[in-house]
C-alpha cells in the first residue's frame, strides 16, 4: 500500500517536472522541423519565467502570467529569427549570444523595477496554476503530432526543414513558414518557463532554468524529432529529475550521497541519452541550412 | 573591419539601453574605460582578466577550426582548477620547481580529459557537442562543489573555497608581471597566454595534425578522401581545447589566488565565446580580443559601485550583443537589399 503511494507520488512528480521539458522540447520541434537549429530555448524559457513571473505576480493572476509569457516568447523568438533567416547569423552562436542577453537582461530590469536583482515577488498559494499548464502540455503534444501529419501547414513545416527546394518549388516562402516556426518555438519554450514560475514555483529565481533548455532539445533528439517519442523522451529526464529531489539526504548505510552527485544526476541521464542512442535519430534534412 | 564594426554596433547598443535606468550612456561609457584603464591598479585587474580570456578564447577558437563549438571551457577550466588545488593541497611535500609543473601538468589532463569526453562522445557517439558541453558544465560545477565543501574545505574560512595550495606551488617570487601591479591577481600567466596563443598559431598553419584539424573543419568530406581521420581529429581538438579551457588554473591557483573559490570565474567560458568570434578564431587577434572583453568586463563589474542602477550583470548584456553584432554579418547584404528595392 505505501509502495503505490509512493509510486503515485514518483509519477505524479514527474508529469509535474516534465511540464517545462515538454514545452520547451516542443518549442525546440517547430524551429528545428523547419530547419533552424535552436540552442535558444534555455534563454526562450528564462524570458517567459521572468515575464511570467513579473505579470502574473502584478496582476495577481496566473493567467496574466501565461498571456505575457506568450508574448514575450513571440518576442524574442521574432528577434532570433530577426538574427538567423534575416542577417544570416550562425544558428549556433546567435542561439548561445540570446541565452547570454536574456541572462544579462533580466538582472538589469530587476534592478529598475524592484531595486535589487535577485527573486522576483512571490504569488499567492491560490493564485499558482494547480494543474492547468501540464494538461496544456499533454495537449499540445496531441496537437502538434496531428498537426504535423495530417494538416497542409504542418507539411509546409516539414517540407521547410527536410527539403526546402520544393516548398519553394511549390509556391511558398519556406522563409515565412521558418520565421512563424521560430516564434512558435519562442512563444512555446516561453511557456515552459512561465510553467516553472507559476506552477512549479510562485516566483523567479535567477537563473531558474538550470539548463531545462538544453535538456529539453537532448529529449527532442533522442525522441527522433517527433513529438510523442520526445516527449517520453522528457518524462525520462523529469523522472531523473524528481529521482534526483527524491534523492537528496538519503542514506546508504552510514554513509550520506553527497547531495552534489545527486544534483548532476538529470545531467548525467541527459548524455547517457544522447550517447546511447546514435543512429537511430535522424536530423532534419536541412537543418542548419541558410539562404532561403 | 567588418568584425571591429560590429563590436562598435554591439557597445553601442548596450550602453543606450543604459537610458532605460535613467542613466547617461555616454557616462558610463567614461566609467567603462575609467575603471578598465585608470591607474595601474585598474590595469592589472584588467590583465588579470585578460589572461583567462586569452586561455578560453584558445579553446573555443581550436574547437572551431575542427568545426566544433565549445561551449564547455567553463566546465573543463573547473575541473582543472580544482585539480590544481587539490594536488597542492595533497601534497605538499613536493619541492619548488617541480611543485608548479606537476600541478600544471595535473590540470593540463584533467581539462583535456574533460573536453575529450565531449569530443569521443562526438566521434563515435554522434552526440551533439553543444548539449554535451553544456551538461558536462553542470556536472563540473557540481563535483567541484562538492570536492571544494568536503574535501578539502578551506579550515579558516566560511567562503566555499578549497584549503590554500602550499607554498612550492606559487611561482610569486619570480613573478615580475606581479611586481609590476602590485596588490591585483595579474600575474605571469600571461606572457604564457600569448606564448601559447603563438604555439597555436605554429601548430595550426605550420604542422601537419594543425592542418589536418583545420581540414576536417573546413571541408570534411575533401579531408575524408584525403584520409584525415575525422573522429581522431574531433577527438583532437576537443582535448585540446579542454587543456587551454585549463590552462586557466596557471593564473588563478599557481599564479594568484592559491586555491580555487567558487564562483571565481565570471563564466570565462561563455566569454571566451565572445573572445573567439570577434578575432575570428585567430590565435593572435585572440590577444587582442581577449583584452578588449578584459577591459570591458572589468569596467563592468564597477558599475555596481558607480551607478546606484546598473549592476555588473551588464557584462553579460554587452557581450551578448557584441556576439550578435559580430555574428550577423548578413547585415550587410541585408542593408544593400533594402536599398536596392528602395531604388
Amino acid at each position: 500500500m505505501e509502495l503505490t503511494a509512493l509510486f503515485l507520488a514518483l509519477l505524479f512528480a514527474t508529469l509535474r517536472l516534465a511540464t517545462p521539458l515538454i514545452f520547451a522540447a516542443m518549442g525546440g520541434f517547430m524551429s528545428e522541423r523547419s530547419g533552424v537549429v535552436n540552442v535558444a530555448l534555455e534563454g526562450f524559457m528564462l524570458s517567459g519565467a521572468f515575464v511570467g513571473a513579473v505579470v502574473g505576480h502584478q496582476f495577481a493572476s496566473a493567467w496574466m502570467g501565461w498571456a505575457a509569457a506568450l508574448l514575450i516568447g513571440l518576442c524574442v523568438g521574432a528577434l532570433y529569427a530577426l538574427f538567423v533567416i534575416e542577417l544570416k547569423a550562425d544558428q549556433i552562436i546567435s542561439g548561445m549570444a540570446l541565452n547570454l542577453l536574456v541572462m544579462g537582461l533580466i538582472p538589469f530590469i530587476t534592478k529598475i523595477l524592484y531595486n535589487s536583482t535577485g527573486s522576483t515577488p512571490a504569488l499567492l498559494v491560490e493564485d499558482r496554476f494547480r494543474v492547468e499548464p501540464l494538461v496544456m502540455a499533454l495537449l499540445l503534444v496531441g496537437v502538434l503530432t496531428f498537426w504535423l501529419y495530417k494538416t497542409r501547414s504542418g507539411l509546409w513545416l516539414l517540407f521547410a526543414g527536410e527539403h526546402p527546394q520544393a516548398l519553394l518549388a511549390s509556391g511558398v516562402s519556406v522563409r515565412k513558414v521558418r520565421w512563424a516556426a521560430v516564434c512558435a518555438s519562442g512563444a512555446f519554450a516561453a511557456w515552459g518557463g512561465a510553467s516553472l514560475s507559476l506552477f512549479l514555483a510562485s516566483s523567479y529565481s535567477p537563473l531558474m532554468t538550470g539548463g531545462r533548455g538544453f535538456m529539453a532539445l537532448a529529449a527532442l533528439i533522442f525522441g527522433k524529432w517527433k513529438p510523442v517519442p520526445a516527449f517520453l523522451a522528457c518524462l525520462l529526464f523529469a523522472f531523473a529529475d524528481a529521482m534526483q529531489i527524491r534523492l537528496q539526504g538519503v542514506r546508504i548505510g552510514e554513509v550520506e550521497i553527497p547531495v552534489q552527485f545527486v544534483q548532476i544526476l538529470p545531467y548525467l541521464v541527459t548524455i547517457i541519452a544522447l550517447a546511447g542512442f546514435i543512429g537511430k535519430s535522424r536530423s532534419p534534412k536541412a537543418l542548419g541550412q541558410e539562404g532561403f | 573591419m567588418r568584425r571591429l564594426l560590429g563590436f562598435v554596433i554591439g557597445l553601442v547598443v548596450a550602453l543606450l539601453l543604459t537610458l532605460f535606468a535613467g542613466e547617461n550612456p555616454w557616462h558610463i561609457f567614461l566609467i567603462l574605460t575609467k575603471s578598465a584603464f585608470g591607474s595601474m591598479y585598474d590595469l592589472g585587474l584588467t590583465l588579470s582578466y585578460t589572461t583567462p580570456l586569452i586561455f578560453c578564447g584558445l579553446s573555443v577558437a581550436i574547437a572551431f577550426h575542427a568545426g566544433l563549438f565549445n561551449i564547455g571551457a567553463e566546465g573543463q577550466l573547473t575541473m582543472a582548477v580544482v585539480t590544481a588545488a587539490a594536488v597542492g593541497v595533497l601534497f605538499p611535500e613536493v619541492p619548488f620547481p617541480l611543485a608548479p609543473l606537476v600541478g600544471f601538468s595535473a590540470a593540463l589532463l584533467v581539462g583535456a580529459f574533460w573536453g575529450w569526453i565531449a569530443g569521443w562522445l562526438r566521434a563515435y557517439r554522434g552526440s551533439h557537442e553543444v548539449i554535451i558541453t553544456i551538461m558536462l558544465n553542470f556536472i563540473a560545477a557540481g563535483l567541484a562543489s562538492w570536492f571544494t565543501l568536503k574535501v578539502i574545505p578551506n579550515p579558516h574560512s566560511q567562503n566555499p573555497e578549497t584549503a590554500l595550495v602550499s607554498a612550492n606551488y606559487m611561482f610569486k617570487d619570480y613573478d615580475l608581471i606581479a611586481r609590476l601591479f602590485p596588490d591585483t591577481p595579474a600575474n605571469a600567466s600571461l606572457g604564457f597566454a600569448i606564448v601559447f596563443a603563438l604555439l597555436m598559431w605554429i601548430f595550426l598553419w605550420k604542422t601537419t595534425w594543425g592542418f589536418e584539424l583545420r581540414a576536417v573543419g573546413s571541408n570534411p568530406e575533401a579531408a575524408h578522401r584525403a584520409g584525415i581521420s575525422e573522429k581522431k581529429m574531433q577527438m583532437l581538438a576537443m582535448a585540446l581545447a579542454g587543456a587551454l579551457a585549463g590552462c586557466v588554473a596557471l593564473s588563478e591557483v599557481l599564479g594568484s589566488a592559491g586555491q580555487y573559490r567558487m564562483g571565481f570565474s565570471p563564466d570565462y567560458g561563455f566569454i571566451g565565446i565572445a573572445v573567439a568570434l570577434l578575432a575570428n578564431n585567430n590565435p593572435l587577434g585572440i590577444i587582442a580580443a581577449a583584452f578588449l572583453m578584459g577591459a570591458l568586463h572589468k569596467g563592468a563589474s564597477d558599475l555596481d559601485l558607480e551607478t546606484s542602477t546598473i549592476t555588473r550583470d551588464f557584462s553579460r548584456i554587452i557581450q551578448a550583443l557584441i556576439i550578435l553584432g559580430v555574428a550577423a554579418q548578413g547585415y550587410w547584404e541585408w542593408m544593400k537589399k533594402k536599398k536596392r528595392r528602395k531604388n
